[in-house]
């Protein structure tokens, strides 16, 4: 390979020396509380005589709800209250946590006449205590006319299935394609060139295959929690493990008609989310009872309720039709995507976007693109927002089949992507038509990192010598068969032209800062990166802010973390406005010495004479603070910047695993993974690298066992952590994480985004050593020992 | 019914219903590190030492630690003096959400009482009842090594 260095990263090298905080590691601000045990989550923070709330779900996945006799719930010693249909409004609203006007419809109220999935809300009940708020929805007798139900997205689809939103006021607040009358949620055609009418020769390899991935749940350790009560101004305060503050406090002013001024909305720590927090689960309802009753409410859902009534990730089919030349040159991609949007159909139509611009655009240069893809109703749990996106799924078809392609050509698939991989500078020609659920927005990729993550990623893993060796039956003998599998990825780095962040930054008297930000840190550690980013400005260590974050009331906007918007939106808003306060500073430290302001520099928590090292030409930043809030030129410094950026630079990855196939079970074993990464500069690497290692095991869990299982009624039938397994200390492979920074010239620092992008490579990587390893293809997620075997002795049937 | 536990070092006498479990016992009494992940046994997030064995509280009722010793986070060390284990979690940036941290912390100071200087099998399996969903494990068991090295280095500082 020639020498993969691009300009970026050549930039990152030569800024790197210059940074004094900024790539460097740092502890999580929060990280002692958290090991130590200090109460910080919604369940854990004291409430006032709290009413205790629990959900009545719905046993059928469609029914009408005909009555409910809230009398014996009523009798139960401790329930006080039960709210059914007919007490709530009924203004629809969507439950997505996305920008205004959101891209999904409004299809959900707070309690329906109808229940359209096993796990849909049918009522609620009030109680003293935990315990009689459970016995109480147990004493709920509710009738229903059962309805018939349609569970497979292509019978949904086919105009001969139930219509699951019959109801009129269920509309889309955008004008998209939506046709609830035929279950359609979503439909996205854009095609580039024409690749029905394409010059085929006699040698192009063609490779058209349909992959499908399943249920997962985001299985955040911590479920879905909200609290609620009145404050001594009648408005609502909501303490929730929100990934959305903003979000959650204009749709529960929606669903409750209500002005947003009314209503205030707190993000405490959350445990986890992933995007299944990035959803209104419980808020509104905990909104309703405490403007109600006038009592503070509290509601937290078991596991086995996470399960079956939160969110899931989309079920996807994906019909993946791909012409290469002989020379391994893509001349054409037709994917067509089907998801399984659930009941409801909140992320429909951004997922299904995302799923196209995330994989379509890894390519520059390939003339006929056709990318089509439909969200559907059906009666089964509401997918949702879900680290990836969309991108995750196709790019399991994506990875499959590019090696597929090599295979068939006898070469390496790394030459794929080298010969067909977007290059730093191009700009790839499907982001002019698709965008995130709407028109779409050309980004130039100014960094690409990716081939050199390659390089580093397959020297590390021992590639070349390694791919393809396996096969050798002297070296691969027994049952157990190795082979190594690698696949490329992009994600991207907040939506461009919607996400907007917003800082605020004042000083306190003590040099100390308050550092208010809208962003919210689900674990991800963003409160650090903020602190992190202005300390680098204003050349004083990160610990000199208290981050106060995800208060709408306290901070400024943010909508919130998804998107993989955070570092990339909200870090070059806080860059901003460190720059603010650098400013300001700079121009009353030349008030109060006597200077004039381009004398003087930023150093140190000082403001000094440029170049000088005498005390007396100096005054520390406690200095300014004192005497401006107390004694001269009294004034609160403080400063806000806000960002919304026109571009969404995507971090790259290239992962490899090599796995060991148990050729008589069908299990596979991760012996080695390794992630390497291009995030643009890590503002603090241990966490980037922590995100990374995060990402690849849940996607791994994801790739080899994480699924739902449904029965005929469309009830799950493992909800819980015994029959769904998610990987543990033991089931954690070997993994390396290489990150390889480039300067990403608009992100804050160089910086671009990590979250997502990770987990995009496990499926396809994985999938594609297990071909190394053993010579199946696998089409279906996850890779269970039951599918591999089922492969095995397919092949050997054949054979 | 009362019950005496040592809790943290400190002998109490506790009123618990028969069906209350150690989880939610302790959770009321203010010990909020310990937490529900899934109330089923499948997690390890409600992880306590009780007797020096670690266990997942939400499957123990509280009146079955009568006369029992208990051990949560907030016993071992507060934010301004963290325990060794505790520093050393943060320090190896074994700590993203935090949820699960207070289990693990304790399941390492199981861990390294029966095994001081553990290999990363013994890790591995040591820690196996509690599962992380944001970190991989990887910083973690880096954390556990970190652990193992600050505790003999106090230990070395003491003799």
């Amino acid at each position: 390979m020639k020498d993969p260095k691009t300009k970026s990263i050549n930039n990152f090298d030569r800024q790197k020396s210059s940074l004094k905080y900024v790539n460097k590691n740092h502890d999580k601000m929060d990280a002692y509380a958290l090991a130590c045990g200090v109460p910080a989550y919604t369940e854990d923070l004291p409430l006032e005589n709290p009413l205790y709330l629990k959900i009545l779900f719905s046993p059928h996945a469609h029914a009408e709800i005909i009555n409910i006799n809230s009398a014996p719930a009523l009798a139960i010693e401790g329930v006080s209250h039960v709210i059914t249909h007919k007490d709530v409004p009924h203004t629809r609203f969507t439950t997505a946590g996305q920008g205004f006007p959101e891209p999904s419809p409004y299809d959900a109220l707070i309690l329906d006449t109808k229940v359209r999935f096993c796990g849909d809300r049918v009522a609620a009940v009030l109680a003293e205590t935990p315990e009689a708020a459970k016995a109480g929805v147990k004493a709920l007798e509710v009738t229903y006319k059962l309805l018939e139900s349609v569970f497979d997205p292509e019978q949904a689809i086919s105009g001969f299935a139930p219509v699951i939103h019959d109801e009129k006021d269920c509309k889309y607040p955008i004008d998209v394609t939506y046709d609830p009358s035929k279950n359609l949620v979503a439909e996205i055609n854009v095609e580039i060139g024409d690749f029905e009418g394409l010059n085929k020769n006699s040698d192009d390899i063609t490779v058209l295959n349909r992959f499908t991935t399943g249920y997962t749940s985001h299985c955040a350790r911590e479920p879905h929690a909200a609290s609620a009560w009145i404050d001594h101004q009648g408005r609502i305060v909501i303490r929730s493990c929100t990934q959305v503050p903003w979000h959650i406090r204009r749709l529960v002013a929606r669903a409750l008609n209500l002005s947003v001024s009314r209503i205030r909305v707190i993000k405490p720590r959350i445990g986890g989310g992933f995007g299944g927090k990035q959803e209104m689960i419980l808020e509104d309802l905990c909104a309703y009872a405490a403007l109600k009753y006038n009592r503070s409410v509290l509601t937290v859902l078991t596991r086995d309720e996470v399960f079956r009534s939160a969110r899931v990730r989309h079920p996807m089919i994906n019909d993946l039709h791909i012409i290469s030349t002989n020379k391994g040159i893509i001349k054409a991609l037709k994917m067509d995507l089907l998801l399984n949007t659930g009941a409801y159909g909140g992320h429909g139509l951004t997922v299904a976007s995302n799923a196209g611009s995330k994989t379509l655009s890894l390519f520059s240069g390939v003339p006929d693109m056709t990318f089509n893809a439909r969200a559907v109703y059906t009666n089964l749990p509401v997918a949702g927002a879900f680290r990836g996106y969309g991108a995750i799924q196709a790019y399991f078809g994506l990875g499959v089949s590019l090696d597929i392609i090599a295979d068939k050509l006898n070469i390496d698939p790394i030459e794929i992507y080298l010969k067909n991989g977007v290059k730093e500078g191009e700009s790839p020609e499907i982001l002019k038509s698709l965008g995130e659920g709407g028109e779409g927005c050309p980004i130039q990729y100014n960094s690409v990192g990716l081939y050199e993550c390659i390089k580093q990623g397959a020297a590390e893993i021992n590639w070349y010598k390694h791919h393809r060796m396996y096969r050798s039956p002297e070296l691969n003998k027994g049952s157990l068969k190795r082979g190594v599998g690698m696949a490329c990825i992009l994600q991207g780095s907040g939506v461009p032209d919607i996400d907007m962040g917003a800082v605020t930054i004042k000083l306190n008297e003590d040099g100390s800062f308050n550092l208010l930000c809208g962003a919210t840190d689900l674990g991800t550690g963003s409160d650090t990166l903020m602190a992190v980013i202005a300390a680098e400005i204003l050349d004083t260590p990160p610990e000199s802010f208290v981050v106060t974050s995800s208060d709408t009331d306290v901070t400024p906007f943010d909508v919130g973390a998804y998107a993989s918007s955070t570092t990339f939106v909200t870090g070059e808003a806080c860059r901003q406005a460190a720059l603010k306060m650098k400013t300001k500073l700079i121009n009353e430290a030349a008030r109060i010495m006597n200077y004039s302001a381009d004398e003087l520099e930023c150093s140190n928590s000082c403001i000094k004479k440029i170049d000088s090292i005498n005390e007396n030409e100096r005054v520390t930043f406690a200095d300014i603070g004192t005497s401006t809030l107390y004694s001269s030129n009294q004034h609160q410094i403080s400063v806000t910047a806000s960002n919304c950026s026109p571009t969404s630079p995507p971090p790259f990855s290239a992962q490899f695993a090599e796995v060991e196939v148990d050729i008589e079970t069908g299990r596979v074993r991760i012996v080695n993974y390794v992630a390497a990464v291009d995030c643009g500069t890590p503002i603090n690497p241990i966490q980037a690298e922590g995100q990374t290692e995060g990402g690849v095991v849940t996607a791994i869990g994801q790739a080899l066992y994480e699924e739902y299982h449904f029965d005929s009624k469309g009830r799950m039938l493992n909800p819980n952590f015994e029959h769904y397994k998610t990987p543990g200390p033991k089931d954690t492979p070997r993994i390396k994480t290489i990150l390889v920074p480039t300067w990403e010239p608009d992100g804050p620092f160089g910086a671009k985004s990590v979250s997502e992008v990770v987990v995009n490579g496990p499926m396809p990587a994985i999938a594609n050593a297990i071909y190394d390893a053993c010579g199946i293809r696998l089409y279906e997620a996850p890779f269970t020992p039951e599918r591999v075997f089922k492969a095995l002795k397919s092949k050997m049937n054949i054979e | 019914m009362k019950i005496d536990v040592k809790i943290n070092g400190v002998q109490k006498n506790i009123e618990v219903k028969p069906e209350e479990t150690l989880m939610r016992m302790l959770r009321r009494i203010g010990l909020k590190s310990v937490k529900c992940g899934c109330d089923e046994g499948n997690c390890g997030v409600c992880s306590v030492i009780v007797d020096n064995k670690i266990i997942n509280t939400c499957m123990v009722p509280a009146a079955h630690v009568n006369g029992s010793e208990i051990i949560t986070v907030e016993g071992l060390g507060t934010p301004s003096n963290p325990h060794p284990i505790q520093r050393a979690f943060v320090e190896a940036g074994a700590v993203q959400c935090g949820f699960c941290t207070p289990a693990f912390v304790l399941s390492t100071f199981a861990l390294l009482k029966k095994y001081p200087d553990p290999t990363l099998e013994q890790i591995k399996q040591g820690l196996d009842g509690v599962i992380c969903r944001c970190t991989g494990h990887i910083k973690i068991f880096d954390a556990v090594t970190l652990a193992a090295r600050l505790m003999k280095e106090i230990t070395c500082e003491r003799s």
